[in-house]
């Protein structure tokens, strides 16, 4: 038995979706609403196919004139005239005027087989586009010839052996306005345009696909220069190569945390913490050592402007300007209101797609939470880690906690690989950072909590200093240090230093129980 | 102003004789006899022999005629059975009447 062929439309992820295409030489239907994209999808399953897989095409437009036509995909980069001089595509407009119609006895549509016909054999059409067809219910009152008509003309088409896509505006409980699903059986493609809170997303479905398997969800899909992209971002299948490579995180105290080598290459990495905890900051230093590395980063800010972070860096003496010189570093900034989950996230693995970066950042993931519901962003994260896993991409996530009662962390924490929670410390007046490793699948990681330092000379773990009472942070172990670096030779120029850093001077307790750790570069508080 | 030398160019699309359009261009060449008489020309274009006419015309079914003079242009689908229709569509009845 043969199985059933296909044609590939060229259009990213469709062919996925439909597992390898549209079925070859039978008729496929392309419905939705006014201005989902028919004609787009349609135009460029005539235009990849000529281009990509040498099978010349011909459109027939009952809507648009050829000129009207050219024009609105030329926007695309789709130059249909050059197509039409090399013979690889055919306009054709029928132009339908109920007014300058009159209708008496008998008739049948042979004129527009025989248009077809010659459309097809002067070129050697193997693609075929009818859009929409439904415009000849508008034109024509005969309803009984026009059904038989076009029951017609869709075997004559398959008899033609061509692969076709007939478009149909979508109708009130029903797929086609006048019903086109009756006589196309083979594959039935939705597209769908919604607004949800204020929020519109383009989305298309497979509704049937007789004779093969095909993707049964709803997938969002964008438009732009490029042309039409699907992203099939639904496999959710636990296979993936792993990497037993680590990577650095920038902050060599970091790494320590986790056995001195940092994180598995291609694993998730969540940063959660309060606002102010510097989440951003760790995330900056991980692009920062990727783009050391040779290696490409995305950055995608849905918080601040690349210029934002890039000054901010700057100030805790990051620079990353060079990075984004080279072409290393992507930046990526969006308001999560923007557009909705899935178009972020098809923006994000078209991003990705075309960038091919090794890390990818997500600053923060709990803004999304705003344009969504908290188990469609989960369900949304999930998607993309899965995506950039599978593709041994690193990605690291930052989610604010206090916002959210943690609630996010919960439901990402069992995707993510590893898990730092960066905490803040209020005590005598002060608001100290800690940050500690909570979870690192498969290495050995430290149960300390640290002291998580950020200055005009970077971020900095310092491990903690344990004092009478307990943990003792910022200035209280500062003075700490100092009483026992005044156990050493330099307490004057320790004792200066410290003036001139700090503007409130803490009470010293005086505890006798001295850290172990004697950290040159040490300071108390950020900026 | 109604000018006896007044022209119908009359133009018929078939494809191949079939029932429908023997029966359209008999009805056509009919009423032209009847209210057109020696002001009228038909051409018939067989779209089989000629396919890439059909373009120019905005033709899609068959049988079509397209009434080119007088203008506007008309177009008038079907087997041209109804009469009444035929000659308010070709606009010929008002100049009858005057």
């Amino acid at each position: 038995m043969q199985a059933l062929l296909k044609t590939k439309t060229g259009i990213n992820g469709l062919d996925e979706i439909t597992v390898g295409g549209i079925p070859q030489g039978r008729t496929t239907l392309v419905c939705g609403g006014p201005g989902c994209g028919k004609t787009l999808l349609s135009m460029e399953f005539i235009v990849k196919g000529a281009m990509m897989y040498n099978e010349p095409g011909v459109f027939i437009a009952f809507e648009e004139k050829t000129e009207e036509l050219t024009t609105n995909v030329a926007s695309l980069g789709f130059d249909l005239q050059k197509l039409q001089k090399a013979k690889k595509l055919r306009l054709d407009y029928v132009h339908i005027d109920r007014d300058e119609i009159e209708e008496t006895g008998e008739y049948d549509l042979d004129g527009l087989f025989i248009r077809l016909e010659h459309a097809i054999d002067s070129i050697g059409a193997k693609r075929v586009v009818l859009d929409t067809i439904e415009n000849l219910f508008s034109g024509l009152s005969n309803q009984a010839i026009l059904r038989a008509e076009l029951r017609r003309l869709f075997h004559w088409l398959n008899e033609k052996g061509v692969t076709a896509i007939v478009t149909g505006e979508q109708g009130e409980g029903k797929l086609t306005r006048n019903g086109l699903e009756e006589y196309v059986s083979d594959c039935v493609i939705l597209l769908d345009h919604r607004v949800i809170n204020q929020i519109s997303t383009r989305r298309l479905r497979v509704v049937k696909y007789r004779g093969s398997v095909h993707g049964t969800n709803e997938y969002p899909f964008l438009i732009d220069e490029n042309g039409i992209s699907v992203l099939p971002v639904t496999s959710v299948k636990l296979e993936r190569k792993v990497s037993a490579e680590r990577i650095s995180t920038g902050i060599p105290s970091l790494d320590e945390m986790v056995g001195g080598k940092g994180f598995y290459r291609g694993s998730s990495i969540l940063i959660s913490g309060t606002a102010g905890t510097g989440k951003t900051s760790i995330a900056a230093y991980f692009a920062n050592e990727t783009c050391k590395r040779n290696e490409k980063c995305i950055f995608f800010a849905f918080e601040e402007s690349p210029a934002q972070i890039i000054r901010n860096m700057k100030s805790i003496g990051l620079n990353l300007n060079p990075h984004m010189k080279k072409g290393l570093l992507h930046f990526h900034s969006a308001r999560p209101a923007l557009y909705g989950l899935e178009m972020h996230l098809a923006g994000i693995y078209k991003l990705v797609k075309e960038v091919k970066p090794s890390v990818v950042v997500l600053d923060p993931i709990t803004n999304l939470v705003t344009i969504g519901l908290l188990h469609e962003v989960n369900s949304m994260l999930m998607r993309l880690i899965d995506f950039l896993q599978s593709e041994n991409i690193t990605v690291v996530l930052t989610a604010l906690t206090s916002v959210m009662d943690q609630k996010i962390d919960e439901g990402v924490s069992s995707l993510v690989d590893a898990w730092i929670s960066v905490k803040d410390l209020e005590s005598n007046g002060e608001r100290n950072r800690a940050v500690y490793v909570m979870k690192s699948r498969g290495m050995k990681h430290s149960n300390q909590v640290r002291e998580f330092v950020i200055s005009d000379r970077g971020v900095q773990l310092i491990e903690i200093f344990v004092g009478a009472g307990g943990i003792v942070v910022g200035s209280e172990r500062d003075a700490e240090m100092r009483r026992k670096a005044g156990e050493g030779e330099n307490e004057e120029q320790f004792r200066n230093e410290q003036a001139r850093r700090r503007q409130t001077d803490s009470s010293v307790n005086g505890t006798k129980k001295a850290g172990k750790k004697t950290n040159k570069n040490n300071h108390g508080q950020k900026r | 102003m109604v000018r006896k030398d007044k022209k119908w160019e009359l133009r018929l699309y078939v494809a191949g004789k079939t029932p429908k359009s023997v029966t359209a261009l008999k009805n056509l060449q009919r009423y032209c006899e009847e209210h057109l008489k020696g002001q009228y020309r038909i051409e018939v274009i067989d779209l089989l022999l000629q396919p890439q006419l059909a373009e120019g015309d905005q033709i899609f079914a068959i049988p079509t005629l397209v009434r080119k003079v007088p203008e506007p242009i008309r177009k008038i689908i079907g087997d041209l059975s109804n009469e009444e229709k035929v000659l308010v569509g070709l606009n010929i009845r008002p100049v009858i009447m005057k």
